[in-house]
C-alpha cells in the first residue's frame, strides 16, 4: 500500500485575516500535489459595496485586509477617479505615496519576523517587531489608526499631516536603517540561511507568467513587475527609486527582494517629505458619472487590482476585488512540489499569504487510518529543527 | 465583422490600438482605446483563441476577471495587464442567457483557473471545459443554483439556514475527567 498521506493546514482560525486550507499530498517526507481551499471567512463586500455610497466603500474596503489597508482604498480610489477624469491635488498624492510606503515598510518588517520564526530564528521575529512598533507609531499619530488609516478619499486625501508631523515621520524612518542593516546582514551573511533558502520553493518567470504571480514573489523570480514603476499612480512618478528585483527564483530571492525593498520604501519617503509643497489636499468631486474605471496599487504583497462600473447613481453597480495573494496562492502548484515537508513551511511563508495564524491548525492525517501524525507545532518544530542540524553541521 | 469595420467610432491607436489590431477577428466591438486603458469585446466563440493570443503576447499577463450581470446573460470581463507598458486591456465575453456558458480561460492561462470558479459560484457563469470545477469560494452546504452575486439576490431574505453542526471524526470532543458519574 502506497504510504502517501495528507497534510492539512488549514483551514480556520479566529486571528486569521485570510483563512486558507493548504492540503499537501505527501510521499514520505516529499510533497506531490498541493491542494488550496479558501473562503471560510468570505464577508461577500463586492456585494455589500453594491449598496453603499461612494464615498463609504472606502471604509470598507479598507477591512478587506488589516495589513494593505492603505492599498486597497487607493487602488478602489483611483478606479473612480478614472471615472469621473479628475485632476487630483499634488499633495494629496504626496500624502497618499507617504502612508502607502510606511505600509510597506511596517508589512516587510512583519514578514521577515515571521520568516524568521519559521526557520527558528526567534530573536529575528522579536527584533523585527520591535522595529516595526516606530513605524506603526508614526501611522497612528499621523492618520489616527495603527490598521485602518482612512487617509485618502476620492478626488483626494481626507486629512492633512502637518509639517512637524512629517519631520517626525522622516526621523522614525531614517533611523530604520540601522536595524535595517542588521537584519538584512543577517539574511546574506549567514551560511545557514544560505543554505536553508536557497533553491527552495523554486518559481522560473515562465511559471510567474502562467499563474500571473505579482509583487515580491514576481520580482523574486527575476521578473520586474511594479504597479508604482509601470503604471505610476499617487507621486511615484516624481520621485527617484529602483525595482528590486532577485534572481535566484526560491525562497531566499523573495526574502532579498523584501528587505532591499525596505531601503527604497525609506528613500521614497524622506524624498516625499523634501519635496511636498502646501496646497489643496481635496478636489471636491460632487458626483460620479457612468462609466467603467480600473485601479491598481502596489501592495506589499503584489498587484492589488480594483474594478468599478457606476450608472451614474450614488453607488457603485460593481465593484471588483481583486487581493495579490488570489493570484500568489495558486504558485504553490509549482513551487512546492518535490520539497521536503520542513521546506513546505517557509515555501508556503514565502508568498506572505497571512500564514501566521495557521499555527495550531495544521495536522497531518494518515489517510488510510484517520489518526493525526502531526500538528502546526510539530511541522515548525521540523522546520527549525533542521536549521539547527544545518548549523551544528 | 472585422476591426477596421468597428473602428470607426474609436480611433486606433498606440500600445492599445496596437494590441487590439493585432487580435484580429475575435474582436467585434471597440469601446475604449486610451493611452493605457483599453476595452473591447470579443466574440463569446472565439474566448480562447482570444485568450491564446494575448498570452502569447510579451509582458502580458492575465490579472482577473469580473463578472457583471446584465439584461441579456452575464458580462465577463478579462483583465490583462501588460508590463513594462503600464496598459490594462479588458476583453469583455458575454454569456448569454439561458445557458450562460462560456469556453475556459484556465485551458489557456492557469490563472484563469480559480476566477472562472469564483464566477460559477457567485455568478452562475458556466464553463463546461473548465478543467477543475469545484467550489472555490462557497460552502459544500450552500445550495446548488443559488448564486449570491446576482442582483435578485438579497442578503437577507435568501440566505440560506446554516449547516448543522458538524465534529472532524478526530477530534475528542469530550474533554477528559467528564465521564467519572
Amino acid at each position: 500500500m502506497s504510504s502517501r498521506t495528507i497534510v492539512n493546514i488549514g483551514p480556520f482560525h479566529p486571528l486569521q485575516e485570510e483563512a486558507e486550507f493548504y492540503q499537501l499530498y505527501v510521499d514520505g517526507e516529499t510533497v506531490v500535489d498541493v491542494d488550496v481551499r479558501l473562503s471560510y471567512n468570505h464577508r461577500g463586500i463586492e456585494k455589500l459595496d453594491e449598496s453603499k455610497t461612494f464615498d463609504q466603500v472606502p471604509f470598507v474596503v479598507e477591512r478587506v485586509c488589516g495589513i494593505c489597508s492603505a492599498s486597497h482604498p487607493l487602488a478602489y480610489i483611483q478606479a473612480v477617479e478614472e471615472i469621473a477624469q479628475c485632476d487630483v491635488p499634488e499633495r494629496a498624492l504626496y500624502l497618499r505615496t507617504i502612508v502607502n510606503e510606511l505600509e510597506r515598510l511596517h508589512s516587510h518588517f512583519l514578514w521577515v519576523g515571521l520568516a524568521g520564526h519559521f526557520l527558528g530564528y526567534n530573536t529575528v521575529f522579536m527584533w523585527a517587531w520591535k522595529y516595526r512598533e516606530p513605524i506603526m507609531d508614526a501611522l497612528e499619530a499621523t492618520t489616527g489608526s495603527r490598521v485602518n488609516y482612512a487617509n485618502a478619499k476620492v478626488g483626494g486625501s481626507r486629512r492633512d499631516i502637518p509639517d512637524e508631523q512629517l519631520r517626525e515621520i522622516g526621523k522614525v524612518v531614517a533611523e530604520l536603517h540601522r536595524p535595517l542593516d542588521m537584519l538584512t546582514n543577517a539574511v546574506l551573511d549567514d551560511p545557514v540561511l544560505h543554505a536553508r533558502l536557497k533553491g527552495v520553493g523554486v518559481l522560473t518567470p515562465e511559471e510567474v507568467k502562467a499563474y500571473g504571480a505579482v509583487g515580491p514573489t514576481a520580482r523574486g523570480s527575476g521578473v520586474p513587475i511594479d504597479v508604482r514603476k509601470d503604471d505610476p499612480y499617487a507621486a511615484y512618478d516624481r520621485v527617484d527609486w529602483d525595482v528590486v528585483t532577485a534572481p535566484g527564483c526560491d525562497v531566499f530571492g523573495k526574502a532579498v527582494v523584501r528587505l532591499l525593498e525596505c531601503y527604497e520604501a525609506i528613500k521614497i519617503i524622506q524624498q516625499c517629505i523634501e519635496q511636498i509643497r502646501p496646497g489643496e489636499i481635496d478636489a471636491k468631486l460632487e458626483s460620479i458619472p457612468p462609466g467603467e474605471g480600473i485601479g491598481h496599487v502596489e501592495a506589499p504583497r503584489g498587484e492589488t487590482f480594483h474594478y468599478v462600473r457606476s450608472d451614474g447613481s450614488n453607488r457603485p453597480v460593481r465593484h471588483k476585488i481583486r487581493a495579490p495573494s488570489y493570484v500568489n496562492i495558486p504558485t504553490f502548484k509549482a513551487s512546492c512540489i518535490g520539497q521536503q515537508i520542513p521546506d513546505v513551511a517557509i515555501t508556503l511563508a514565502a508568498v506572505d499569504p497571512c500564514y501566521s495564524c495557521t499555527e495550531r491548525m495544521c495536522r497531518v492525517v494518515d489517510v488510510d487510518r484517520h489518526v493525526k501524525v502531526y500538528g502546526i507545532d510539530e511541522l515548525v518544530k521540523l522546520s527549525q529543527e533542521k536549521t539547527r542540524r544545518m548549523r551544528r553541521s | 465583422m472585422s476591426v477596421t469595420q468597428q473602428s470607426i467610432d474609436v480611433p486606433l491607436m498606440g500600445f492599445v490600438g496596437e494590441v487590439i489590431e493585432r487580435l484580429g477577428d475575435v474582436v467585434i466591438d471597440v469601446e475604449q482605446c486610451e493611452p493605457r486603458r483599453g476595452t473591447a469585446r470579443v466574440d463569446p466563440a472565439k474566448t480562447m483563441e482570444a485568450a491564446q493570443r494575448m498570452h502569447a503576447m510579451e509582458g502580458c499577463r492575465l490579472a482577473t476577471a469580473t463578472g457583471i450581470e446584465v439584461r441579456d446573460g452575464i458580462d465577463v470581463l478579462y483583465h490583462w495587464a501588460f508590463e513594462p507598458a503600464g496598459v490594462v486591456i479588458t476583453l469583455k465575453v458575454l454569456a448569454a442567457r439561458p445557458e450562460l456558458a462560456l469556453d475556459a480561460v484556465a485551458t489557456v492561462v492557469p490563472s484563469a483557473n480559480w476566477i472562472e470558479r469564483e464566477l460559477h459560484d457567485l455568478l452562475g457563469a458556466t464553463f463546461p471545459n473548465h478543467p477543475d470545477m469545484r467550489r472555490l469560494l462557497l460552502d459544500d452546504t450552500w445550495p446548488e443554483g443559488l448564486h449570491p452575486l446576482r442582483k435578485s439576490f438579497d442578503q437577507i431574505k435568501d440566505r440560506p439556514p446554516l449547516p448543522p453542526n458538524q465534529s472532524p471524526p478526530d477530534v475528542e470532543t469530550k474533554a477528559p475527567g467528564r465521564d467519572r458519574s
